[in-house]
């Protein structure tokens, strides 16, 4: 450890000891390709320990976030701070603090799993004894040491996300932040990765941040924050979001959707919006409303669908746009 | 605290393990060379007699060390274009996230070219009893040495254009359209003394004009002057090449710092 690094700790540990260290801290960070506004002055703060979540459809700014809290996009505005210690003036502080799991594989497909991890460790300089021991937990927690021989191309899609989370973990961060990291997996993989993810959160202390447009994923998470057009449009337990929402969510797909909802306005002086050609309607007593809606208007409904928020079901409410609008995803 | 920081270390080991599987790779960097110099030294002995070169060299004999520096010179390509393929795959955002400079990223980069390269080359310096070339214990060290400075100035100048590349077909033909010709123009194909004297300019201001001479001069360390011909000393192509690797590779570390990232 170097002398700038000693200063840096102690400026970084600042605060009162009673209050529990901030793991992420960020303010008003904004951020722009050429024309385009990806981020737009976004605030929030991840506490030690919490498993964060961004939550928002392709193109809301979630991979532009973690490319910049991730220290590779440079020329962001506004402040970011990883346990204290500023992104853009003290990288290599944040750097080792940092696990990394990217989207897009960042294993050297010709190398076995073993040898994968000891470059990953030798490139935070760590070596010999600790490298084999911190290789053998690592293995072991994410039951791949059966494994690690094998070389990196071999092994299936689930295995090879598991091998990035060992890699990423390998030298003890505190903060790990990961990129769409179901994407690609099928559920029962998924599954699996997510319970990785629980016991090294458990085992570790380690903080996590991830983004998601997966709402079961994101229902998951202690706290999300919801990005919207590069905007941060809400933040807070999943629990606490739906209760935002007023009740129950009725959805009905009708033949004529604007008069339907004319109509139930006229009827129940209830309002309704119109998402992706459904009548989507808020309500505190919905399976009442349900029931006289189908009595009366029965014969213009296709289909009603009635049901407790859903994390959609806040974003639709909070930003009024459907969650998987614009061109078809082909990040997914 | 070794000479090689472990982090650079284990890039460079990382690029040697990779090379050793994938075989084609090791076989072509060798072959294409091979080829030319089969094609052009023989085939040119009888009529092609380029003035300038040495009373008692035939041209098998004076193309030789030209073809080493050409496997120098595509074995650092093909592991530049590494780097190319490391960012398309995704392995090296995982490299620039660990807490190193980009400048070490560059020297383990550089220094497993330069050790592929090296091994190539020495694979094809084997045949040099084929040209007709009689090898001491000392020529060949020199050799050696020559062979390592000019492949860490070749590869370090091949990640110049690696880390600023999109593609790998971009890659190719920057390569081809500058450092083939500058290559060309090095004294490997034909000595500068016969050249038109505006072709012995320009072969004079290229640095591989006298990495070529330091390596032919080691080459024929045993031989008399006058069978080397009319070349800049040791006391100028040493330097001037020490000088060029040190310019190439702080010109890769920096265009490196400055790429802001996959």
């Amino acid at each position: 450890m170097d002398i700038q690094e000693v200063v840096s700790d102690r400026v970084g540990s600042r605060g009162d000891a009673a209050a529990p260290p901030l793991a992420l801290e960020v303010e008003h960070l904004s951020f722009s390709y050429s024309e385009r506004r990806a981020l737009d002055d976004v605030t929030f703060a991840v506490k030690a320990g919490e498993i964060f979540g961004f939550l928002g459809p392709n193109g809301g700014g979630k991979t532009t976030l973690f490319r910049i809290l991730s220290t590779l996009a440079a020329s962001a505005s506004g402040t970011a701070r990883v346990f204290g210690h500023d992104l853009a003036g003290n990288t290599m502080a944040v750097r080792r603090r940092l696990g990394v799991v990217f989207q897009h594989p960042s294993l050297d497909q010709k190398l076995t799993v073993a040898e994968n991890l000891a470059h990953h460790g030798r490139l935070f300089g760590i070596t010999g004894t600790r490298l084999h021991e911190r290789s053998r937990l690592m293995l072991e927690r994410l039951s791949l040491t059966d494994r690690a021989n094998d070389v990196v191309e071999t092994l299936s899609g689930g295995l090879k996300r598991r091998v990035e989370l060992a890699k990423a973990m390998l030298h003890e961060p505190e903060l790990l932040i990961l990129d769409e990291p179901s994407t690609g997996l099928d559920p029962a993989a998924r599954r699996e990765f997510h319970s990785a993810l629980a016991e090294l959160r458990a085992a570790n202390r380690v903080t996590i941040v991830l983004t998601t447009h997966d709402m079961e994923e994101a229902g998951q998470c202690d706290r999300i924050a919801i990005l919207h057009r590069g905007r941060m449009v809400a933040i807070g337990a999943p629990g606490e979001l739906k209760a935002r929402v007023g009740g129950d969510v009725i959805v009905i797909r009708a033949a004529a959707p604007e008069t339907f909802s004319r109509k139930l306005a006229e009827r129940f002086s209830v309002s309704g919006t119109i998402v992706d050609g459904t009548v989507r309607v808020e309500h505190p007593r919905g399976h009442a409303l349900v029931a006289e809606m189908v009595d009366a208007l029965g014969g213009e409904i296709d289909s009603v669908t009635f049901g407790k928020p859903t994390l959609e079901d806040v974003f639709i409410h909070l930003t009024g746009d459907r969650f998987f609008a614009g061109a078809p995803d082909s990040a997914s | 605290m070794s000479i090689v920081p472990v982090q650079a270390a284990t890039l460079w080991w990382r690029e040697i393990t990779r090379f050793r599987r994938q075989r084609s790779v090791i076989i072509g960097s060798l072959v294409q060379p091979l080829i030319f110099w089969v094609l052009i030294g023989w085939g040119f002995r009888a009529s092609f007699k380029p003035s300038g070169m040495p009373a008692g060299i035939d041209y098998v004999q004076y193309f030789y060390p030209g073809v080493i520096m050409l496997v120098l010179l595509f074995t650092a390509i093909f592991a530049t274009i590494q780097t190319v393929e490391d960012r398309q795959a995704g392995f090296l955002q995982g490299v620039l996230v660990a807490p190193i400079s980009r400048a070490t990223v560059i020297l383990g980069q550089a220094l497993g070219g330069t050790t592929l390269a090296l091994a190539q080359g020495l694979i094809f310096l084997a045949l040099a009893p084929l040209a007709g070339i009689a090898l001491s214990l000392s020529a060949i060290v020199t050799t050696a040495m020559m062979m390592a400075l000019i492949a860490f100035a070749l590869t370090s100048i091949g990640l110049t254009i690696a880390w600023r590349i999109e593609s790998t077909r971009g890659f190719h033909l920057i390569m081809n359209s500058i450092l083939v010709p500058i290559w060309f123009l090095s004294g490997a194909f034909f000595p500068a003394n016969g050249a038109p004297s505006w072709l012995a300019w320009v072969m004079r201001i290229n640095p591989l004009t006298y990495q070529m001479a330091a390596l032919r001069k080691g080459l024929y360390l045993a031989y008399p002057a006058a069978a080397i011909g009319a070349l800049p000393p040791f006391s100028l192509s040493i330097p001037v090449s020490i000088g060029f690797a040190i310019v190439a590779f702080a010109v890769a570390s920096r265009v490196a710092s400055r790429t802001s990232a996959v």
